[in-house]
C-alpha cells in the first residue's frame, strides 16, 4: 500500500473513530452515573440521522438540522430517563438493560413507520462538498470536518468535565453517585441531565454520520456492537478510555477492512479480546470489583 | 403436600398428551407454531438455568444456538443420524461455551452481558464472512436425520421427535436445578461473596452452569436448523438472544418450566399481531417496556400471586 493510500485510510479511521466518540461518551458517562447499560444508545444515533434529514429536508440547512437534531433527540432522552428509567433506579442493573433491548425495537419501528425502511441519503453540505489534495491523497472535505469537529468536541467535553463546577459533580457522581447525593445535589437532576446529553451526542454523531454512512432503520442496532466495544476497551466509565478506544477500533475496522476483506469483521473482536486479556478493566478504566 | 403434586403431575400428563395429539386434531400451520414453541422453549430453557438460577444474564446465549445450528447444518448431510443431529451440536456448542465462559464469567452484572454479547456478535462476524459457512446466505437444504433408521420426514414423526427431546431436556434441566449443584447456584445467585467463603469454588461452578445452558441452546439451535431446513448469519445476532431473554421474562424468571410459557406467548403473540398489522417490531418493544416496568414476575409470577400456586 501507497504511501497516500495509507494515509488516506488513516484518515477515513480517524473519522469513523469521531463517530463511535460522540456515541460512546455517552454511553461510558451514563454507565458510569446511572450504572445503566443503554442499549438503546444506538437509537439516538439512527435517531439523530433521521431528525437531521426531516430538517435538511424542510429547511435545506445542513448547519441548522446539525444545531437542531441533536436538542431534539435530548429531549427524548430526557423522557425516557424520566418516564422508563427512573422507576427501576431501586432495581438491579439488569431490568434497566431489559428495558433499554425493548426501546430498541419501539424506535426502530416508529422510524420505519415514518420514514420507511429503505436507505435514506443525506446530502452533504455544498460547503464541504468538494476534496482537497493532502499528501498526495484525495480526501473529501467533509471527513476533515468531521475529524477537526470531533478534536474540538473532545476538547470541549474534556473541559467541561475537568474544569467546571458541573464537570466535577460529573466526575464526583460517577465516582460515588450516592455520596455525591449526600453533600446536598440534586443527582436526580444530573442524571437526567447526563442521559439527555449523551443522547444528545449520540444524535449529533447520529446527523455527522449521515452524509457518509446514510440513514437507514438498523443502523442504531448495528453501531451499538462498536461502541460497546470501545467502551470495553477504554475501560467503563472513562471519558479518557472512550477517546483511546474509540481512535483504535476506528483505526482497526478501517484497516482491517482494506488489509484483511475476509475476515475484517472479526478484527474489533480481536482487539477487545487481546485488551481484555492483559487489562480485564479496560485500557483507562478502574480495577473491577 | 401430596395434593397439589399429584394435581400438578397430573396437568403435566394431560397438558404433554395434548401437545403430542396437536397434530391430530390441528391444522398444517397451528402444528408448526407448536413445534416453533417446543424449540424456543428449550432455548428459553436453557437461558433461564443461567439467569434464573445462577444469577447470570446472558446477551450472547445466541451463540450457542447458532454453534448448534451451524454444526447439524454442516454435519447432517453427510451423516444423517442422531449423533450430528444432537449429539455433535451439544459438544460443539458446550466447547463454545467453555471458551466464550473462561474469558466472561470473571466479570459480573453488566460487564458479564457486555462481554457475552459481544462474543456472540464475533459468532455472527465469523458466519457472516466465512465462504465455509456459506457467508451471509447460510446454509441451505439440511435433511432431517433419520431416527433409528426411520425417518421423521413427516409433520407427525417430526413432531413426536421434538416433543420427546423437549421433555427430555426440561426433565433434565429440572434435576439439574434440584441437585446439590442446582442449590449451589442458587447460593451463587443469593450472596456470591458468602458462597466463596463457604469453600465453593464458585468460579467453577458458575463455568459448568454456562456450559450445560450451552450444550442445550445448541440443541436448540439444531433443532430448528432440522426444522427449518436451513440456517443463516442472523441465528448469531444478539437480537435472537434478546428475545430469548424476553421470552424467558414472560414465562418468569427462575421458574424453568415458564420458559416454554414464555416461548408459547411469544410466538402466538408475534404470529397474530403479524397477521393484523405490520408493527410487531413496536408491539414486541412495548410489551418488553411494560413488562419490565410492570410485572417483573412474568407469567408464573402472575398465576402464583393471583392463584397462590407455590413453587
Amino acid at each position: 500500500m501507497a504511501g497516500s493510500d495509507l494515509f488516506a485510510q488513516a484518515l477515513n479511521g480517524l473519522s469513523y473513530g469521531v463517530l463511535l466518540f460522540l456515541l460512546s461518551v455517552g454511553l461510558t458517562l451514563i454507565f458510569g452515573m446511572l450504572d445503566v447499560v443503554n442499549l438503546a444508545h444506538g437509537s439516538y444515533y439512527m435517531l439523530g440521522a433521521y431528525a437531521g434529514l426531516a430538517l435538511i429536508a424542510a429547511t435545506g440547512n445542513f448547519w441548522l438540522a446539525l444545531a437542531v437534531a441533536p436538542l431534539a433527540v435530548g429531549v427524548v432522552g430526557i423522557v425516557v430517563e424520566r418516564t422508563c428509567l427512573r422507576p427501576l433506579y431501586r432495581r438491579g442493573p439488569l431490568d434497566q438493560v431489559l428495558l433499554t433491548f425493548g426501546l430498541i425495537y419501539v424506535f426502530e419501528d416508529l422510524v420505519k413507520w415514518i420514514w420507511g425502511g429503505r436507505i435514506r441519503s443525506i446530502p452533504t453540505p455544498e460547503l464541504l462538498a468538494s476534496s482537497v489534495n493532502v499528501w498526495g491523497a484525495v480526501i473529501p472535505s467533509y471527513r476533515l470536518f468531521v475529524i477537526a469537529f470531533g478534536l474540538v468536541m473532545a476538547i470541549g467535553l474534556w473541559l467541561v468535565i475537568e474544569k467546571t463546577r458541573l464537570g466535577a459533580i460529573i466526575r464526583a457522581g460517577v465516582y460515588d453517585s450516592e455520596m455525591t447525593a449526600g453533600m446536598g445535589i440534586n443527582i436526580h437532576r444530573v442524571f437526567t441531565l447526563v442521559f439527555a446529553f449523551g443522547a444528545a451526542l449520540a444524535g449529533l454523531s447520529g446527523v455527522i454520520a449521515g452524509p457518509i454512512q446514510s440513514a437507514y432503520p438498523p443502523m442504531g442496532a448495528s453501531i451499538l456492537i462498536p461502541a460497546l466495544i470501545v467502551v470495553v476497551v477504554g475501560g467503563l466509565g472513562s471519558l479518557k478510555g472512550s477517546l483511546a478506544g474509540s481512535l483504535l477500533i476506528g483505526q482497526a475496522e478501517t484497516f482491517g477492512k482494506a488489509w484483511l476483506p475476509g475476515a475484517s469483521m472479526l478484527i474489533i473482536y480481536v482487539v477487545m479480546a487481546v485488551v481484555l486479556l492483559m487489562r480485564p478493566q479496560g485500557l483507562f478504566g478502574r480495577a473491577l470489583k | 403436600m401430596t395434593g397439589p403434586v399429584l394435581a400438578r403431575a397430573a396437568a403435566l400428563i394431560v397438558l404433554t398428551a395434548a401437545v403430542a395429539l396437536f397434530p391430530l386434531a390441528a391444522g398444517t400451520y397451528p402444528v408448526k407454531l407448536l413445534q416453533e414453541i417446543l424449540i424456543w422453549g428449550i432455548f428459553a430453557m436453557s437461558l433461564d438455568l443461567l439467569m434464573g438460577f445462577a444469577g447470570m444474564v446472558s446477551f450472547g446465549h445466541s451463540a450457542f444456538f447458532g454453534i448448534g445450528a451451524y454444526t447439524a447444518a454442516l454435519l447432517l448431510p453427510k451423516f444423517p443420524g442422531l449423533l450430528a443431529a444432537l449429539v455433535a451440536p451439544a459438544v460443539a456448542a458446550g466447547l463454545g461455551a467453555l471458551v466464550i465462559g473462561f474469558f466472561s464469567i470473571r466479570v459480573s452484572g453488566v460487564y458479564f452481558i457486555m462481554l457475552t454479547l459481544a462474543f456472540s456478535q464475533m459468532f455472527y462476524a465469523v458466519a457472516f464472512q466465512n465462504a465455509f459457512l456459506g457467508a451471509e446466505d447460510g446454509l441451505v437444504g439440511i435433511p432431517r436425520p433419520a431416527v433409528l433408521g426411520m425417518s421423521i420426514g413427516s409433520t407427525g414423526a417430526f413432531h413426536a421427535y421434538l416433543l420427546v427431546i423437549a421433555i427430555v431436556c426440561a426433565l433434565f434441566l429440572w434435576r439439574v436445578v434440584r441437585s446439590p449443584f442446582g442449590h449451589v447456584l442458587r447460593g451463587i445467585h443469593e450472596n456470591e461473596a458468602r458462597m466463596q467463603a463457604v469453600g465453593y469454588p464458585v468460579n467453577r461452578y458458575k463455568l459448568a452452569a454456562f456450559v450445560i445452558a450451552g450444550m442445550l441452546a445448541g440443541v436448540a439451535g439444531s433443532l430448528y436448523t432440522q426444522f427449518v431446513g436451513s440456517i443463516s448469519p442472523s441465528a448469531f445476532l444478539w437480537t435472537t438472544s434478546g428475545e430469548a431473554l424476553l421470552m424467558v421474562i414472560i414465562g418468569g424468571t427462575g421458574t424453568l418450566f415458564g420458559g416454554i410459557l414464555g416461548a408459547g406467548a411469544f410466538i402466538l403473540l408475534q404470529s397474530l399481531v403479524s397477521s393484523y398489522t405490520e408493527r410487531w417490531m413496536l408491539i414486541l418493544g412495548l410489551t418488553f417496556v411494560l413488562l419490565v416496568l410492570f410485572a417483573p414476575g412474568g407469567i408464573v409470577g402472575a398465576l402464583r400471586g393471583r392463584v397462590g400456586l407455590r413453587a
